[in-house]
């Protein structure tokens, strides 16, 4: 069956031919400035952005892949990698025997329906099971009524190219770091989310797509831009697992709030961890940024990390505008082999800049962890206020929890608190539990998921409950 | 009429190499009140965790059976889903999570084992809630992290509420009037009466006699140097509080 592989994030098919072109045609590996022209020749894209990438690329060759993260993972060959439509020829499975016992029983325990699992698993395309043209439909003509613009990057660039021009790299500009300059190069697919003035964007954006992340690229590039006044909930990622043949994963986010706006941006990440030995998994490398503009601006960054055998993100706030505020809740859980080093970075520039952060590490099996973050305050942020918890919870005795915090302080008036904390579950919480009737395992997603609660409760309900689901498959085998 | 529950025989138990019950013999039946009152240091609070189950406890020699099955053979949460419950002398603090969310997990798991239908949020909410009042635990208590910020007292009332909605056959108290003011006592006596239904039983270990005012044992046992040395009705337990337990107390 002629499987349309390719869905871009607003759930419709690629009309264009690209489908076809993918999987006939593959660009040679390895990186250089005819790859990044094929590339932009195939998403007809414009001059000026062709110049920009191709700038990028000759930037990123003078760069270095930084190493000050607590990062061990096998040398990166940059040309031994396909930077224009990854191979997708490998035969799909013709039905559920086919495929992974441990994939399958793993969905059943999301409690993801059977249509959606044989979507996921490749057996059926997407849209024969969601009909996602004329969900799509409904849902944009909702949007369109607003003036809400939510489309993948390749689209807007080709329909509002003056609103890329001015946002796109102006948050995260290329010569930002190693890996965001890389994507900035090479980017291929994202989205573009435009909220315009006074609008409250009437849905969770994303949230009826989200099993279309199955095919996210490998190099994604999210804009997202609020006008004044302006709110938007946005959500990434998916809960359910994701086999993916692209171990290299380095993303961009860039968000833009101008005055009086709030942008709540929720993330999910659960790519390939490896296998229990650490063989295999997700390098995931993601520069997540987002500028409060705007006076009154708000953003708020929540995220859920299980997947990924490594992870190197740190989702920051810019809090240019004077009142504006930053927040971050996280949830990072590793197991086995999993290396993530993440936090993030609250830059306090405007007077009453408010920043806060609460993270909260598990670590189980072999796994290590770095909670990573930054607070800074310019001498312009009079009366900047920061309150960071860092919280680490350790299952077992052979992973690692480590807490990295930096605070840069130029102005007399800011108020900064740091709290920190690392502990274990005890034996005596968990025969406390046991002496109750609850079993071992239940009694350790019942303390982690107290936890995490202050995280959890950040969540849009549907994606909490899900999220939750996810924190205890991926502690599974780490007691015991 | 006299059922046994539960069936100790001859028990000797180490906890890190070191022999802490030695010879051990108690039958207790069904509907009866035992009250286990010793010096500190005898090894009371180790009798507590090697019937609950918890890990670090060796036993060496000696059976125990519990409605005539070998308790010892069963992790810990087979105990309590049988039926034997531990009011503990420390309880701990399980952070983030609200005791009804606890409560909860722990009744469906005790249904669940016994093939009964779990109970959905509103049905359990009803039930606690009901439980709760009784030992004047209020909703909001119900809604706090578990054992968290606690005085002692809640924490007791807490370990109460747990019983009462669990309902076991056998009720270990293990030093349930540690830190506990005269008021709080009444209320965990209470909660412990109510539980009397000529059916299910009691086993209090405690240092002092005040409790048994309140919980009146049926047989009370002098707890000394790892076994059982004598044995009695509830007046012994005057005796005791009168003479201190140096007769009991061997020199070494």
């Amino acid at each position: 069956m002629a499987s349309p592989e390719i869905i871009d994030e607003s759930g419709d098919k690629y009309k264009y031919g690209f489908v076809t072109e993918i999987e006939s045609e593959t660009a040679p590996k390895g990186l250089n400035p005819d790859i990044i022209r094929l590339i932009s020749a195939k998403k007809g894209e414009p001059e000026w952005l062709l110049e920009r990438r191709l700038k990028a690329f000759e930037f990123w060759q003078t760069m270095t892949e930084p190493t000050w993260a607590k990062l061990c993972y096998d040398k990166i060959d940059y040309q031994d990698l396909y930077y224009y439509s990854a191979p997708k020829q490998k035969a799909a499975p013709k039905s559920l025997d086919e495929v992974d016992k441990q994939l399958l029983e793993t969905y059943d325990k999301l409690g993801i329906p059977l249509k959606e699992q044989e979507a996921l698993a490749g057996v059926v395309a997407v849209d024969a099971v969601f009909d996602s043209v004329s969900v799509a439909t409904t849902y944009r003509a909702k949007l369109a009524e607003k003036g809400v613009i939510f489309c993948s990057i390749s689209e807007a660039v080709r329909e509002h190219p003056d609103l890329v021009k001015k946002y796109l790299g102006s948050v995260v500009p290329y010569t930002d770091n190693f890996f965001a300059c890389l994507n900035s190069a090479v980017f291929t697919d994202g989205s573009f989310v435009y909220i315009p003035k006074g609008v409250r964007c009437p849905m969770e954006l994303s949230t009826y797509f989200r099993i279309n992340a199955k095919n996210t690229g490998q190099f994604e590039r999210t804009l997202i831009v609020a006008e004044e006044g302006s709110y938007v909930s946005y959500l990434e990622g998916c809960t359910a697992p994701q086999r993916d043949e692209n171990q290299l994963h380095a993303a961009i986010v860039e968000i833009v709030v101008l005055d009086n706006a709030e942008v709540k941006y929720s993330t999910v990440q659960n790519w390939y961890p490896g296998d229990k030995d650490g063989k295999g998994g997700v390098y995931n490398f993601v520069t997540k940024r987002a500028a409060c503009r705007g006076v009154n601006s708000k953003v708020s960054w929540t995220q859920v990390e299980t997947g990924s055998a490594v992870t190197w993100k740190y989702p920051s706030c810019v809090l240019q505008g004077d009142n504006s505020v930053g927040e971050f809740y996280s949830v990072a859980l590793t197991n086995n082999r999993q290396q993530a080093d993440t936090g993030t970075k609250m830059i306090h520039i405007g007077k009453n800049t408010v920043s806060k952060i609460i993270s909260k590490g598990i670590s189980a099996g072999f796994s290590n962890q770095t909670y990573r973050g930054l607070v800074r305050v310019a001498p312009s942020a009079a009366n900047a206020r920061n309150y960071s918890q860092c919280d680490s919870l350790l299952i077992g005795s052979k992973c690692g929890s480590h807490t990295v915090p930096y605070i840069e302080n130029r102005n007399k008036t800011a108020l900064l608190e740091h709290e920190a904390t690392t502990s274990k579950i005890s034996d005596e919480q968990l025969f406390y539990c046991r002496s109750r009737g609850i079993a071992e395992e239940d009694a350790v997603s019942l303390i982690v998921s107290g936890f995490c609660k202050e995280v959890m409760q950040q969540l849009p309900m549907e994606f909490a409950i899900e999220a939750a689901k996810l924190i205890n498959i991926s502690l599974e085998g780490s007691v015991g | 009429m006299n059922t046994p529950l539960l069936e100790i025989e001859d028990l000797h138990a180490k906890v890190a190499g070191k022999e802490i019950i030695k010879g051990f013999n108690l039958v207790i039946n069904e509907g009866e009140v035992h009250a286990i009152m010793g010096p500190n240091g005898a090894g009371k609070s180790t009798l507590s965790y090697l019937l609950s189950g918890k890990p670090g406890y060796e036993i060496t020699s000696g059976t125990v059976k519990f409605r005539g099955r070998d308790l010892m053979a069963l992790p810990a949460e087979d105990r309590a889903r049988e039926g034997v419950f531990l009011i503990m002398q420390y309880p701990v603090e399980i952070p983030g999570v609200p005791v009804t969310s606890f409560l909860k997990h722990a009744v469906n798991a005790v249904r669940k084992y016994h093939g009964e239908p779990e109970l959905d949020t509103m049905e359990f909410i009803k039930m606690v809630r009901e439980e709760g009042r009784k030992l004047g635990i209020d909703a909001e208590m119900l809604k706090r992290p578990v054992n968290v910020g606690f005085s002692g007292g809640e924490k007791k009332r807490l370990e109460t509420l747990q019983m009462a909605v669990l309902k076991p056959q056998l009720a270990i108290l293990d030093e349930a009037d540690s830190g506990l003011d005269i008021d709080a006592l009444k209320v965990v006596a209470d909660g412990v009466n109510s539980l009397r239904d000529g059916k299910r039983s009691l086993l209090v270990i405690t240092h002092y006699q005040r409790l048994l005012n309140y919980i009146v044992p049926d047989f009370v046992h002098v707890f000394a140097d790892g076994h059982i040395v004598k044995s009695g009705g509830k007046n012994l337990a005057l005796e005791l509080e009168e003479k201190g337990y140096a007769e009991f107390v061997k020199e070494k």
